[in-house]
């Protein structure tokens, strides 16, 4: 995974609530078997059919943070959702609320998800649609987002903060914790289903 | 200290804590379908790890299934390189597969509880967000992402942060025609999709220990669409004459200790919950949705909303979208929304009650001209089970389509979807803008309303016939 530490982009307004995670990537781009290349089914309903969608502004291209209303990431547990907007070249996604399931699978991903509060959302869209040549400062050494006029803190436990900065991964992590997961299955319920 | 059910079974997996880190617990069991894990495995082997417990792990094949012609080759190449996929990775890491043909396949959701698989007390995690269905048995199940999915796969445990409690008491009793699908679009609309984010909800309440095993993963299953980790409900006599001689069950001495185990789990009388939601079941009738998101809906017998009577500007612009999309128009009554194809099936409403009651309604009437009704089991084993009471019979007697099982139109990853434009009542779970298939409009409903709409065409409730 790669580090993250301070990341600075132009803002993409995104004015919705209940962004799910059909409309971040819809299921037909799911049978696909392989990791990356999936910045094509990125929002890709609405980049089809509405011209007034913000990624189909070209003033927007290039876009790396994302601004989004409340619950952006609800429904499906598709980790296709991360993997899309990674691939298109997101590097944060900010929102009053998120999907826990996809927070956290961007979490792991090293897709910074960052809370504020709606109001500063409010003002960032306000800004970056003044603006579409507006950049957000996302930082994760300070925890916190900046913009012109903004300056707001964020929260993110110190845990999963030291992992994204240092873009490691989790499975190496609990692998040195083998001796406790060793100890643990001595001591589970003998009566415990087993599937063969 | 007092605790809930859900830091019970918590508590009881804690492989490690410590300070400054998430809490590692042990899985119990994974289950595996082919779409959230290709990459997973592809990951192991490009670290050259293997499975650590393959005999706590099962896999079937139920997102991409056709549900027709299930034993022939997928059409859909890209469908059957992932079916495929699956196959081969089952085979090279030793994980148990249920393939279309085999009696034992279905979704996923489905296959674990009628295996036995699914018992109280345990941690269950599948990639896929319905993985909360299990929640019914007293069991702590979450959907989890592909990441997740290879740790599982590795390690046996994941890293999980913590989580706050949820009581939903849905007191007194249900009138007849009114079901669990109605509770939970209920508390959903109640509470809203981002309402229960960061909490485990446990369902309880006289309302709820009415009702069957099916009808209660019925209700987790949507935990997840208010938002939540995950729903539980105590285990108790129905949970165990549920579970009890199922393939997987445990049998004698063991049997006896498991239940005394499961008993202990009920949620200490002193302990607190973080936040509570109470609805009363008498005034709970038959629920529809009319807008895109599952907190969109209302009762069968209001009209369609007006946003302009929504306080929260998010939540009006929210309802402009939805209706927008939906072609629907303040005020029009629910009950004159016609449609164009009925769903019944999927992880919510795909086991045999739900078929039976349906079928139940359907029963010497026919769907109505115009109108195309899916019937999809949730796995073959409730087809067989279907056919054995003649079930399937009456489906096709009225005109509906009868079909393999599979996760189907709920999420239209097969050739099962709606045209642009098409309106379904569904018994599924999710009213995403194109989630049935692009340009889709979707009602959520219960099995009843569903039988009773494919009747009539028009979103009804048996009481209308």
């Amino acid at each position: 995974m790669e580090k993250f530490t301070v990341h600075t982009g132009r803002a993409v307004p995104l004015r919705a609530s209940n962004v799910d995670t059909d409309q971040i990537i819809p299921a037909v781009y799911l049978k696909r078997v392989a990791r990356t290349g999936f910045e094509d089914g990125l929002f890709a309903a609405w980049r089809a059919n509405d011209p007034d969608f913000v990624l189909n502004k070209p003033e927007y291209s290039g876009g790396s943070v994302l601004v989004a209303g409340p619950d952006f990431g609800t429904g499906s547990s598709r980790e296709h959702a991360v993997w899309a907007l990674q691939d298109y070249g997101f590097k944060a996604v900010l929102a009053p609320r998120f999907g826990d399931i996809f927070r956290g699978n961007s979490l792991k991903g090293g897709l910074l998800t960052v809370l504020l509060p709606q109001e500063v959302i409010e003002r960032l869209w306000a800004l970056s649609e003044a603006d579409p040549a507006t950049e957000i400062t996302v930082d994760l050494v300070e925890r916190e987002v900046r913009a012109p006029g903004v300056t707001e803190p964020f929260e993110l436990d110190d845990y999963t903060r030291w992992r994204l900065m240092e873009g490691l991964d989790d499975i190496a992590l609990t692998l040195r914790r083998t001796d406790d997961i060793d100890a643990y299955e001595q001591r589970r319920k003998s009566w415990l289903p087993v599937t063969r | 200290m007092a605790r809930t059910m859900a830091e019970k079974v918590w508590e009881e997996h804690v492989v490690r804590r410590a300070d400054g880190e998430p809490d590692l617990l042990y899985i119990d069991l994974h289950l595996v379908h082919e779409v959230t894990s290709p990459q997973a495995f592809e990951g192991l082997r490009l670290a050259g790890r293997g499975v650590r417990r393959p005999d706590l792990t099962v896999a079937t094949e139920d997102h991409n299934v056709p549900t027709e012609n299930i034993l022939g080759p997928i059409a859909d190449k890209v469908s059957r390189t992932q079916i495929e996929t699956l196959r081969k990775n089952a085979a090279e890491f030793g994980v148990r597969l249920f393939p279309m043909g085999d009696i034992d396949q279905g979704i996923v959701h489905v296959v674990g509880p009628q295996l036995g698989l699914t018992q109280p007390g345990m941690t269950i995690v599948c990639g896929d967000s319905h993985t909360s269905t299990h929640g019914a048995f007293g069991a702590l199940a979450f959907g989890i992402g592909t990441s997740q999915v290879e740790h599982v796969l590795a390690t046996q445990t994941l890293p999980m942060a913590p989580f706050k409690t949820m009581a939903v008491t849905v007191n007194g009793a249900l009138r007849p025609g009114v079901t669990a699908k109605d509770i939970i679009l209920a508390v959903i609309a109640q509470i809203g999709t981002g309402g229960g984010q960061g909490y485990v909800i446990e369902y309880r309440g006289e309302a709820i220990r009415a009702l069957s095993m099916e009808a209660r993963m019925t209700i987790c299953n949507m935990s997840i669409e208010a938002g939540a980790r995950a729903g539980m409900i105590a285990p108790d006599a129905t949970t165990f004459d549920y579970i009890k001689g199922r393939p997987h069950a445990p049998e004698g001495a063991e049997w006896d200790a498991a239940v005394a185990h499961w008993e202990s789990l009920r949620t200490d009388d002193d302990a607190v919950f973080d936040a509570e939601v109470v609805l009363d079941a008498d005034r709970l009738s038959p629920f529809v949705t009319w807008g895109t998101n599952p907190g969109q809906g209302a009762p069968l017998d209001a009209a369609v909303p007006d946003p302009a009577e929504f306080a929260d500007a998010t939540e009006r612009a929210a309802a402009e979208k939805a209706l927008a999309y939906m072609d629907l128009r303040p005020g029009t009554p629910l009950s004159e929304v016609r449609v164009d194809t009925v769903f019944l099936g999927s992880c919510t409403n795909g086991r045999i009650e739900d078929l039976r009651a349906a079928a139940e309604v359907i029963r010497g009437r026919k769907v109505a001209d115009g109108v195309r009704m899916l019937v999809v089991p949730g796995s073959m084993r409730v087809k067989e089970q279907a056919n054995a009471e003649g079930l399937g019979e009456v489906f096709t007697a009225a005109g509906a389509e009868w079909r393999e099982a599979g996760c189907s139109m709920c999420l239209g990853m097969n050739p099962d979807q709606l045209k642009p434009g098409e309106r379904s009542a569904s018994t599924s779970n999710r009213n995403f803008e194109g989630r049935q298939g692009k340009g889709g409009r979707t009602h959520l409903v219960s099995p009843l309303v569903a039988a009773a709409t494919a009747v009539r065409g028009t979103l009804s409730s048996p009481a209308d016939l």
